[in-house]
């Protein structure tokens, strides 16, 4: 595209040029050759900016450095913090389930695994409702009815986690009682590992990973819902006509076109949630009563998560042991970071625009 | 699906406005030809929408079914109780009922469309209910506490947890919160807004993985922030834990949150506006001060309020670096300082009736707060960034007119 | 005006695929509405059962509109409304009794951009149509009327060989023959096309019109073009849409093609098919 036609302008600015001077030179014609094909010289156009942008470029680029900083800090100063446990205890920070750092004996692996268990629970319960939620959003809520939902779905994203705390201590957790002890007397008998010590006892049932699970599900609905929304309203118009004018229901328009298309942001947004839910401190620290064990029954009270442990413990702890909890605070750093940035890699690669040009 | 605003039949103009109708050729119906538009009179129109009467029956019916036979089971047949139980078995009962009905007059895939939309549309609901839960239970257990003045005015410093709701209160929280979020805006929003900036407009070598690592930043769990500052501010540093510190931790995840809403919201500025401005001779930073930010100045308030929505709640880094008081301290940058979430959070554990309930009073106020900065961001930032009022345009074209004269006088360099 | 080569049309196969049965589609006084504006007044139309009826006219007179009134698309649009009756073999389709479903399944579309399920593999997209209805039929019946509508649609020998591809790897044209492929694979009485041809190339719009020429005789087919030498080429009847400044679009004539363009009756059609606007 830019060769031959800079070759032609060449030859236009010879033109120009003549006919200036015929201009001038009155009667005469003058026939000029045709320019030599010369090779076009890329010029580098070079800019002289005022002092005043290049402060206002310095200090842009200031602030977005400082930004970087400020990340990469968290990074760093977590890691120079944690230095002496990892230094002391190794690769036994992960494979260690007790936490007795004066004893010289800590480790997070029963963290990391009631961690899994509460983010598992949380995913069961937050994504069916997440993604029905999306969908009647996007697909079957009447327009009046959109706005005002997609706006509830941003103001339940931004109710404070403490708030989503009070609630299910009081409220969710006295619901939950019943059901929690039914799937235990239910389930024992093929899943055995469910049963309590005292089945009849509403007690045993309380401060479990269960009822964690269920109330971080409950907080990490509004932002597995918007992620998918987004993502579905974007399925494009041509495609679900298509399907509409081949006499399909509604739900046969989505399972053609809607779904498949917002496979990226159900994966995407689903990742979000769980990264929010690993991280998710206040409402775990509410409801469960901190056991330093591996969580064998999420129906039994007592469980812990890496951001509960760190929350509880960081006030009494100092030295080895704070090392400890930094180290802790990394691990979850780096989890939710890579869980969160495969997310966004996964919503971004979604079908959205590229591919609907047809 | 479809709703209809507004009856066409209103619009239509009177009849007799246009040249009668008139069918040149109507015996040859294979070659008509219709002269000049024809009348524009006002025939019943079919307006689409609405509830599928049919729809409507069928749920109907068998919502009464389901739940009356979920009643007789549950009283008479089977041993568990409890809430969620009858309704889990209510709503098992209602979809097949629903299925069975909706099957005398549908086809396989019109019901299994409508189990799918009845499900659907429960999750919806459940989602609303949720909300709606939380802040009507939150308001229910709470609004005891605020119905006592001392409650906002009082702190807790002079009472034991167990007080009466007629004595201390949330004031020393409210300054804490107070100040703690104002000390964040003071230092997240010139940053995020300068460093959206520079994604927008300086786009420069660093835009990339600067936008890479503020994403990512927007998801760091905020108990990772106040572990941060408290390693970095209590630790490194030697301090205490203090109203800064917090202040600090909420600036970690408000940038962020700044940063990507006002990228979004100057990416809306119409090109052409920037070109306009440059094309009078304006530096770029006479054009970004002038025209850019002036135009997307509702959006970039939202984003600020968003931001202040995001961690006015925050719990876990405060919880980390705050200290704990219920004295009342003024000043943020010295000794513990109290603010409204960790005042819940306080709450919540205590053993005693009044405390909760205290507890929940902040949790109302807290919501409120939240609320209120929510639907401010709404409202302001209601307005497409590009879609300007009227004023705010005018505006737009004097500073352009302005910008115009003064760079013909400046010297640029 | 419709001698029209159709020997380069592939030879249908005979297979155990119950005959097409073309409809009659007939409106009678539609008016359609967005909101409170009125794009279309008292538009009656017969497009007889087996032939093509080409719809012409410029820009926002509102034939598009009256394409899809005519198998309850219209209605899809937040804020729309109408009048009238459209008849299918005598039977009104927006009678309260009946489901717009029912009528899409009779009355078949293809959209003026190609949409094939992108998701899905070529012989997918060819039966979508079958799955999304849920009528079962067997695997070699699905393969038998794949291959019918594939080359009903005068694609069969160019994706004979790759039906496993997806539906987004063909080019633009194949990609529109796919979708009427799609559109008669469910058997459909009539055929709307909302112009079809405007998004691709000349070669590709030959095939195009090469194929609904060689399925006018299955199905009826409505066909919306702004191209007058295409209305000519393949259409049996002609509809003439007009719409004066601020007023809803209406039809200033109709008839037989040969006709509409050699002898119009309207100054306005001899104005508009000799081009002299639009």
């Amino acid at each position: 595209m830019s060769g031959p036609s800079q070759d032609e302008l060449a030859g236009l600015d010879g033109l120009g040029a003549s006919s200036g001077r015929t201009g001038s030179n009155a009667p005469t014609i003058v026939v000029e050759k045709a320019p030599e094909p010369r090779a076009p010289e890329g010029r580098t156009i070079a800019q002289r900016p005022t002092t005043q942008d290049r402060a206002f470029v310095l200090t842009a680029r200031g602030a977005a450095v400082s930004t970087l900083v400020i990340m990469l800090l968290i990074g760093v100063f977590l890691t120079l913090g944690a230095m002496p446990a990892f230094r002391q205890q190794g690769f036994g920070f992960l494979l260690e389930n007790e936490w007795l750092p004066e004893a010289g004996n800590f480790g997070i692996a029963s963290l990391l695994w009631g961690t899994f268990v509460v983010g598992l629970i949380a995913l069961v319960v937050g994504f069916p409702i997440a993604l029905g939620a999306a969908l009647f959003i996007s697909e079957f809520a009447p327009r009046s009815l959109k706005k005002a939902l997609i706006t509830l779905t941003d103001l339940m994203a931004a109710v404070p986690a403490v708030i989503y705390a009070i609630w299910a201590l009081f409220f969710l957790q006295e619901q939950l009682l019943g059901v929690a002890q039914w799937l235990s007397t239910t389930l024992d008998g093929p899943l055995g590992f469910l049963a309590v010590a005292v089945p009849d006892s509403p007690s045993s049932y309380t401060s479990s990973a269960f009822i964690a699970g269920v109330a971080v599900g409950v907080v990490i609905i509004p932002t597995m819902t918007s992620v998918m929304r987004e993502v579905f309203s974007q399925a494009p118009v041509g495609e679900r006509e298509g399907a509409i004018a081949l006499g399909a229901t509604r739900w046969g328009m989505i399972r053609a076109v809607v779904l498949p298309f917002g496979r990226a942001g159900i994966i995407g947004g689903t990742m979000l949630g769980l990264g929010r839910a690993l991280g998710e401190t206040i409402v775990v620290f509410a409801i469960i009563s901190p056991v330093f064990d591996f969580t064998t029954n999420p129906l039994e009270s007592g469980t812990n998560t890496i951001a509960a442990h760190i929350a509880i413990r960081y006030s009494e702890s100092s030295g080895i042991a704070l090392a400890g909890l930094l180290g802790a605070g990394l691990v979850l750093f780096f989890f939710t970071l890579t869980i969160n940035t495969l997310a966004g890699i996964v919503v971004s690669r979604s079908r959205s625009g590229a591919a609907t040009e047809i | 699906m479809t709703t209809v605003s507004g009856l066409p039949g209103q619009s239509s103009p009177p009849v007799g406005s246009a040249p009668v109708l008139t069918k040149v050729d109507p015996d040859a119906p294979r070659h008509r030809v219709a002269a000049g538009p024809p009348v524009q009179k006002a025939p019943p129109a079919k307006r689409f929408g609405g509830i599928d009467a049919e729809l409507g029956q069928h749920a109907v019916l068998s919502l009464i079914g389901s739940v009356s036979v979920a009643w007789l089971l549950y009283e008479n047949l089977l041993p568990t109780s409890g809430a969620i139980g009858f309704w889990l078995l209510a709503y098992a009962l209602f979809l097949g009922f629903f299925g069975v009905i909706s099957a005398t007059t549908l086809d396989r895939e019109g019901v299994v469309d409508r189990l799918i939309g009845a499900v659907v549309s429960t999750a919806g609901l459940v989602m609303v209910a949720a909300l709606g839960g939380i802040v009507l239970f939150t308001f229910l257990r709470g609004k005891g506490a605020l119905a006592n003045l001392n409650f906002f005015t009082e702190t807790m410093a002079l009472y034991g947890p167990d007080a009466p709701l007629d004595k201390g209160g949330i004031y020393a929280a409210m300054i804490g919160t107070f100040e703690q979020v104002a000390i964040s805006v003071v230092v997240s929003v010139p940053l995020g807004i300068a460093t959206a900036v520079y994604l927008s407009e300086v786009r420069g070598k660093l835009a990339r993985l600067v936008r890479i690592v503020v994403e990512a930043m927007t998801a760091v769990p905020t108990i990772v922030a106040g572990l941060f500052i408290y390693a970095l501010v209590l630790i490194q540093l030697g301090r205490d834990g203090s109203g800064f510190a917090a202040a600090l931790a909420l600036s970690v995840s408000m940038i962020p949150v700044v940063t990507t809403t006002a990228e979004v919201v100057l990416k809306l500025v119409p090109n052409g506006l920037r070109e306009a401005s440059l094309a009078l001779g304006t530096t770029q930073w006479q054009t970004v001060r002038k025209v850019v930010i002036p135009t997307a100045r509702p959006g970039l308030v939202t984003a600020v309020l968003l931001g202040v929505a995001r961690v006015i709640g925050e719990t876990s880094p405060v919880l980390l670096v705050a200290g704990f008081t219920n004295e009342l301290n003024y000043n943020a940058f010295s000794g513990p300082q109290l603010s409204l979430p960790l005042y819940v959070f306080n709450g919540l554990r205590q053993p005693f009736d009044v405390a909760i309930e205290r507890a929940f009073g902040a949790g109302i106020v807290l919501l409120s707060l939240v609320v209120i900065f929510f639907a401010l961001a709404r409202i302001i930032g209601g307005r497409a960034p590009g879609e300007m009022s009227r004023r705010q345009r005018k505006k737009i074209n004097a500073q352009m007119a302005a910008l115009a004269t003064s760079t013909s006088q400046e010297d640029p360099r | 005006m419709t001698t029209f080569d159709t020997s380069v049309t592939e030879q249908l196969p005979a297979v155990p695929v119950s005959a097409f049965k073309p409809a009659a589609l007939v409106a009678e006084s539609v008016n359609a509405w967005f909101g409170t504006h009125h794009v279309l007044a008292d538009v009656d139309l017969t497009m007889a059962a087996g032939e093509v009826t080409a719809l012409i006219g410029p820009s926002g007179c509102g034939k598009s509109t009256f394409l899809r009134t005519l198998n309850r698309m219209h209605e899809l649009v937040p804020g729309s409304s109408l009048s009238g009756r459209i008849l299918l073999d005598g039977e009104d389709i927006y009678d309260p009794a009946r489901r717009p479903i029912e009528s899409r399944r009779r009355i078949g579309m293809v959209f003026q951009k190609a949409n094939p399920f992108p998701t899905m593999s070529l012989y997918d997209n060819v039966v979508a149509g079958m799955k999304l209805t849920g009528r079962k039929i067997t695997k070699a019946e699905t393969d038998a009327l794949v291959e019918h509508s594939l080359r009903s649609a005068g694609l069969w020998e160019e994706v004979k060989n790759r039906l496993e591809a997806p539906g987004s790897s063909l080019s633009g044209g194949q990609q529109q023959r796919l979708c009427i492929a799609r559109a008669l694979a469910v058997r459909p009485d009539v055929l709307l096309m909302d112009e079809p041809c405007s998004a691709l190339d000349p070669t590709s719009t030959r095939r195009v019109e090469e194929t609904i020429r060689a399925i006018a005789g299955e199905v009826t087919v409505v066909i919306v073009t702004h191209n007058m030498q295409q209305a000519r080429r393949v259409s049996d009847h002609c509809a003439f849409f007009l719409a004066a400044q601020g007023q809803p679009g209406h039809i200033v004539e109709q008839g037989r093609t040969e006709d509409i363009f050699e002898r119009p009756r309207d100054a306005r059609t001899e104005d508009y098919v000799n081009g002299r606007f639009g």
